[in-house]
């Protein structure tokens, strides 16, 4: 019983992500025209549940990216250039010809595999490029970070100037990754639930992963303690760029094309930044984790859907967003008034 | 004829820092099986041997054998590594990380690459066990902790990794006695099974209870090694306070007549726990010092007067008028004129990329501004007085405060004090780090404010200054004040036997838990 | 002793004088305008300069509020919807009568400033992070001016006396480049002469020394967040006037080049140090940047990438932190 205390102290970030989640989520369900007109049957709960999946599959993954570089004291706003960067780069390779006009067709299975690892490369060479410039450069993150996702867009802009996409697109694949097993349970939630389970939780667990915590926590006691902290900041770093690498194959999958859309990488890198705060991972570094990020993306969406079915005028959907969000940041600033020697205040 | 090897030993090892030397050709000798004390006063440079025995800095000069062979330590792991493991004074531990994480944590037990959870959560058991600590739960965060905890999971966390040589640098200072007791069992079991333990620590009867033998540091050298028992306390304290130099102290005045209404005046201030029920007076034109051991309430006392703690109870009292003091701001408003000068200058005196000269102004900006408009004019002719007043050695006022040495850095913090002409000045501990020479000009300095009418209460680490300084001397012992010293009365002797509590009785027993 | 004080004093300033941040961004300027010149000898005209001046005088402005924000060691995110919110307002007002476009203006910067008060306010006394909670007041702004520019046909047509400040000329000098000059006269004077300036200095350096001064720390912050809200909003007025009306996601354009225009004049992102001439380089060098590669019809995505090359660089050439040990 003891333990599950421990538990339940550590995890409570994530738990109450996950329980603002479900509860906006079911009144999200029970209040949608589907369920409303036709009951909960099968079918329509999974219709629902699979377009909330896709749709939020996306900022998901960015949200993982944006949480281990945060785990790190650090801040990457470049996660979601990297993320449309990656986009334009799937859909060129995430082909069904691959090397084709190069004389050696890797065929509908080779070819789309081989681009699929192409484009997680791209996202690790981006995710690299930010952790040398910030750890060995010794560059402020947040600087670093704009001046990188500049770089990042004018590449996908040069590859792609023009929303667009290949005719031998690997339509089946993007399908298959976008659509429902046994009608009710969403490929990509299992997707993201194999990226948890395969990735996230070795990582955390790993020696590199306690370190990306005790970094975040304390770098001078971490540095004492032995530990190897400049290893374990660049492999958030390149982590990170491999998550939001993973998000700009998603979006090729839900759309089979790609586009350098500036706008977008913005709306991304923000949104990224509140859901990694409603998930419960402290900017200040040390403490949260993926699964609080992924239930704080779901929970940041699902903000929007729920004032769409409850009717609320389209215009003050944004203004409410947008407020929620100001509370939800403004929670813990309460602990303030119980220091009692005021320099610590300045930490 | 294998057990005549000593375990460790150090010679001839010497260490300075700038100009300063920390430590001058010292040896010592470490056996395996018995409790090695460290003695001297602040600064004597036990810190310094510690540091250099840990591969936290590498020596000047000298070496260091283990087992008869030749050893250089690169960095802390590689002295953990060879078993010499050290629970510092600043903690080290992880804050947002479990007790069982920060145990193992230099070298977790890992399982395909994972951290074995089972494993770290078994290692971290047993070695709280061994620490005394068995009522910790491993999962706890750290952070969740009281300080007497986490200085236990501390101690936890170097028997894990196995030592061979455990220093323990001031390890019970945030202990409550219950727990300094268990820490002892500790101790005498670790000693019992082979470990060489060299234990550092300002509370003689400590000491006396674990020590088997003592060596005694003095200026970064060392002056004699003793087995325990073979001298009385009172010729350890005279091997730590010989001098070889002298301050030299501006004479003081005769005493003054009590009966003027006080400049500074305290009833029962209290900021729990730290504090309690401190009452003093300091009269315009006195030097009132504040002795003790190190932590024992006196800059949070300098803070609480100054307005930075919340939720102090009592009173305080400007010239007989009852003041709330609720912020710097307040504290240093003409209507109080109080002044702080602060423990750490780096980080609470000064700005250290900016110039001297936006130093030197910073706090006394109301004074050459109207309008909140800065007269330059006034502002530069005031900072020359200063600088010529202070004799601040610095390459015109444009350099940054950072480039300056220690004492002209110290000399920049009171003189921009001093430009708003306090009243009451208050002192952290101002000589900490510099040269000889400023600290006779601060001495002097001193003497010259109380002259001229400012309330000055002075803390201090050096005796020496307490002596030198003060017309009265109040020793703090676990956040109260516990004797009061005048004129004659302020020797040395007597603030070490005071500061120590060992008049009496067995003071580390009295110690109420400090949570 | 006083006498090599009084030499010292006089002619350390010179050296101090040269600012290596400052003069890598000037060297970077002159360097550019060669280039451009090499290519086109327009870029010399003063026309062609006088118009960089001018599209370079509302990022300038926001520059401005931007850097007090981060010499304290903070970031403002929520510039884009102050902007936006500015020309929004200030337009609206417009659409009251001749009080109305009388009061236009400073309606909008009014709005700004309380925007900008929010932001500090958070800051300062509750000590939430400024990263997020300028990126949630970010968010509140852009829904405010959804709600209010969507609700009824709001008037969104600048007013003559925005127009006047932010698209005219007087002999061939644009009014916005004046604006700018007087914003940044006022901005060093602030900086340089007044306790508030010298306190967000001291801040920046170190918020535990200036406390223990006994400077009003939250009070500053709040008031350098609250003109950094005010400065952006009339930037987004003057926008408006520029071009003719107010537009949404109108300030989008502005968030990283203001931050990227203090940074690259020298200011450090931790705050305490930094010089407004500095932002005034940074400034140009941005916006000349920008043209010359368009003139040079670089295509966009070139101009990206050397416009995020050119940031790491000159950073990694004088912008870096002090090793750990």
């Amino acid at each position: 019983m003891n333990e599950w205390r421990f538990w339940f102290n550590a995890q409570r970030g994530t738990l109450l992500a996950l329980a603002i989640f479900v509860l906006m989520f079911v009144v999200y369900l029970s209040n949608h025209p589907a369920i409303v007109n036709n009951g909960y049957t099968a079918q329509g709960v999974g219709n629902v549940v699979q377009t909330a999946a896709n749709k939020g599959i996306l900022l998901a993954l960015i949200a993982i990216a944006q949480t281990l570089v945060v785990l790190t004291a650090g801040i990457d706003l470049s996660v979601g250039m990297i993320f449309v960067l990656c986009n334009v780069v799937a859909s060129f390779v995430v082909v069904g010809n691959l090397g084709a006009a190069w004389g050696f067709d890797l065929g509908p299975v080779g070819g789309p595999a081989v681009g699929v690892l192409i484009v997680l490369l791209v996202g690790v060479a981006c995710g690299a490029t930010n952790g040398l410039i910030v750890i060995f450069g010794r560059l402020q993150p947040i600087v670093a970070t704009i001046a990188s996702s500049a770089v990042f867009f004018g590449l996908a802009l040069w590859m792609r100037p023009q929303p667009g996409s290949t005719p031998e697109f690997a339509k089946a694949l993007g399908k298959f990754m976008l659509t429902k097993f046994g009608g009710v349970i969403p490929a990509s939630m299992v997707f993201l639930l194999i990226v948890v389970v395969v990735l996230w939780i070795p990582y955390s667990r790993s020696v590199l992963g306690r370190t990306t915590y005790a970094v975040g926590s304390s770098e001078a006691a971490a540095y004492m303690s032995g530990m190897p902290v400049k290893r374990a900041k660049f492999m958030a770093y390149v982590l990170s760029g491999f998550f939001s690498g993973l998000g700009g194959l998603y979006l090729a999958f839900v759309t089979s094309s790609g586009q350098a859309d500036q706008a977008a990488a913005g709306t991304y890198t923000l949104n990224s930044i509140a859901a990694v705060v409603l998930g419960g991972v402290s900017l200040f570094g040390g403490r949260g984790g993926a699964v609080g990020a992924i239930f704080g993306a779901f929970a940041f969406l699902t903000i929007k859907d729920l004032m769409f079915v409850l009717n609320v005028d389209p215009l003050y959907q944004p203004l409410l967003q947008g407020i929620v969000l100001l509370l939800a940041v403004s929670i813990g600033s309460a602990r303030l008034f119980q220091v009692r020697n005021r320099l610590e205040l300045f930490g | 004829m294998v057990d005549q090897v000593p375990l460790f030993q150090m010679e001839g090892i010497s260490k300075r820092y700038g100009g300063v030397r920390a430590l001058e050709k010292a040896d010592i000798t470490i056996q395996a099986g018995r409790v090695h004390a460290i003695l001297g006063e602040n600064g004597a440079g036990k810190s310094t041997l510690i540091k250099v025995m840990s591969g936290v800095v590498a020596p000047d000069e000298g070496r260091m054998l283990l087992d008869g062979k030749d050893v250089s330590f690169s960095d802390p792991a590689a002295a953990n590594a060879a078993g010499i493991v050290c629970i510092f004074q600043e903690l080290s531990l992880i804050p947002e990380l479990s007790v069982a994480d920060n145990i193992v944590v230099s070298n977790p037990p890992t399982r395909f690459g994972m951290i074995d959870k089972r494993a770290q959560r078994r290692i971290a058991e047993e070695a709280l066990a061994r620490a005394g600590g068995a009522d910790i739960h491993p999962s706890t965060p750290i952070k969740d902790l009281p300080l007497s905890r986490r200085q236990i999971v501390e101690i936890a966390k170097a028997l894990a990794r196995k030592p061979r040589v455990l220093i323990l640098d001031e390890a019970t200072s945030a202990l409550t006695a219950s727990d300094v007791q268990t820490v002892f069992g500790v101790i005498k079991r670790l000693r019992s099974e082979g470990v060489a333990l060299l234990y550092i620590s300002h509370r003689m009867h400590e000491i006396a209870e674990l020590a088997d033998d003592c060596t005694v540091f003095r200026n970064g050298r060392k002056i004699a090694t003793y087995e325990a028992g073979t001298k009385t306390d009172d010729e350890v304290v005279e091997m730590m306070i010989g001098r070889e130099y002298h301050h030299v102290f501006p004479p003081k005045p005769a005493p003054k007549p009590p009966g003027a209404t006080p400049a500074l005046e305290l009833r029962n201030l209290s900021w729990a726990p730290r504090l309690r029920n401190i009452s003093l007076t300091v009269q315009a034109g006195e030097v009132v010092g504040l002795g003790g051991l190190d932590g024992q309430g006196q800059r949070e006392l300098l803070l609480a007067l100054f307005g930075v703690m919340r939720g102090t109870t009592g009173d305080i009292l400007i010239d007989g008028k009852p003041t709330q003091i609720s912020s710097p701001r307040v504290a240093k408003s003409d209507e109080i004129g109080m002044a702080l000068i602060p423990e750490d200058r780096k980080t609470e005196g000064l700005m250290l990329p900016m110039s001297v000269r936006d130093n030197l102004s910073f706090a006394a900006l109301s004074r050459f501004s109207r309008g909140g408009i800065i007269d330059r004019a006034a502002a530069r002719s005031a900072i020359d007085d200063v600088i010529r007043l202070l004799a601040i050695k610095t390459d015109g006022t444009a350099v940054p405060a950072g480039s300056l040495s220690g004492g002209n850095q110290q000399k920049v913090v009171i003189a921009k004090w001093l430009m708003r002409r306090p009243r009451i000045v208050l002192l952290n501990d101002p000589t900490r780090g510099i040269d000889v020479g400023t600290k006779q000009e601060i001495y002097a300095l001193l003497r010259r404010l109380a002259d001229e009418g400012a309330a000055i209460i002075l803390y201090s680490t050096d005796y020496d200054e307490l002596i030198g300084c003060c017309d009265k001397v109040l020793v703090l012992y676990d956040g109260a004040i516990t004797r009061t010293l005048t004129g004659e009365e302020i020797t040395e002797r007597a603030l070490i036997g005071s500061a120590l509590n060992i008049e009496g009785q067995e003071a580390g027993m009295m110690r109420p838990a400090v949570a | 002793m006083t006498d090599n004080s009084t030499i010292a004093a006089t002619r350390r300033p010179l050296r101090q004088r040269i600012d290596l941040p400052v003069v890598t961004a000037f060297g970077c300027i002159v360097i550019l305008l060669v280039v451009g010149s090499l290519y086109s000898t327009n870029f010399l005209s003063p026309e062609y300069l006088l118009q960089q001046l001018k599209v370079g005088a509302f990022l300038g402005i926001i520059a401005t509020g931007m850097m007090l924000v981060i010499l304290l060691g903070q970031i403002d995110l929520s510039v884009p919807w102050t902007v936006t919110l500015g020309a929004m307002m200030a337009s609206a007002a417009t659409a009251y009568g001749p009080m109305g476009e009388l009061f236009s203006i400073p309606f909008g910067v009014f709005c700004g400033l309380l925007i900008g008060l929010v932001n500090g306010f958070a800051v300062a006394y509750l000590r939430i992070p400024s990263m997020i909670i300028t990126l949630a007041v970010n968010a509140v702004a852009q829904g405010l001016m959804v709600a209010y520019s969507g609700g009824f046909s709001p008037q969104d047509s600048a007013s003559p006396a925005m127009k006047f400040l932010g698209a005219q000329s007087t002999f061939g000098l644009p009014h916005a480049v004046i604006v700018w000059a007087i914003i940044g006269m006022l901005a060093v004077f602030l900086l340089t002469r007044t306790t508030f300036g010298r306190s967000v200095y001291g801040i920046g350096n170190k918020e535990s020394a200036a406390y223990l001064s006994g400077v009003p720390t939250q009070l500053v912050v709040m008031g350098a967040f609250a003109l950094c809200g005010a400065l952006s909003a009339f930037a987004g007025v003057l926008l408006a006037g520029y071009a003719g009306k107010a537009a949404q996601s109108m300030g989008d354009a502005y968030l990283l080049p203001a931050i990227a225009a203090v940074v690259l004049g020298g200011t450090s992102i931790l705050g305490g140090r930094g010089s407004y001439i500095g932002t005034i380089a940074g400034t140009i060098l941005i916006t000349l940047l920008a043209s010359i590669l368009s003139v040079m019809q670089m295509a966009e995505f070139g101009r990206q990438i050397i416009y995020g090359v050119i940031i790491v660089g000159m950073l990694l050439l004088y912008g870096r932190d002090k090793k750990l040990r």
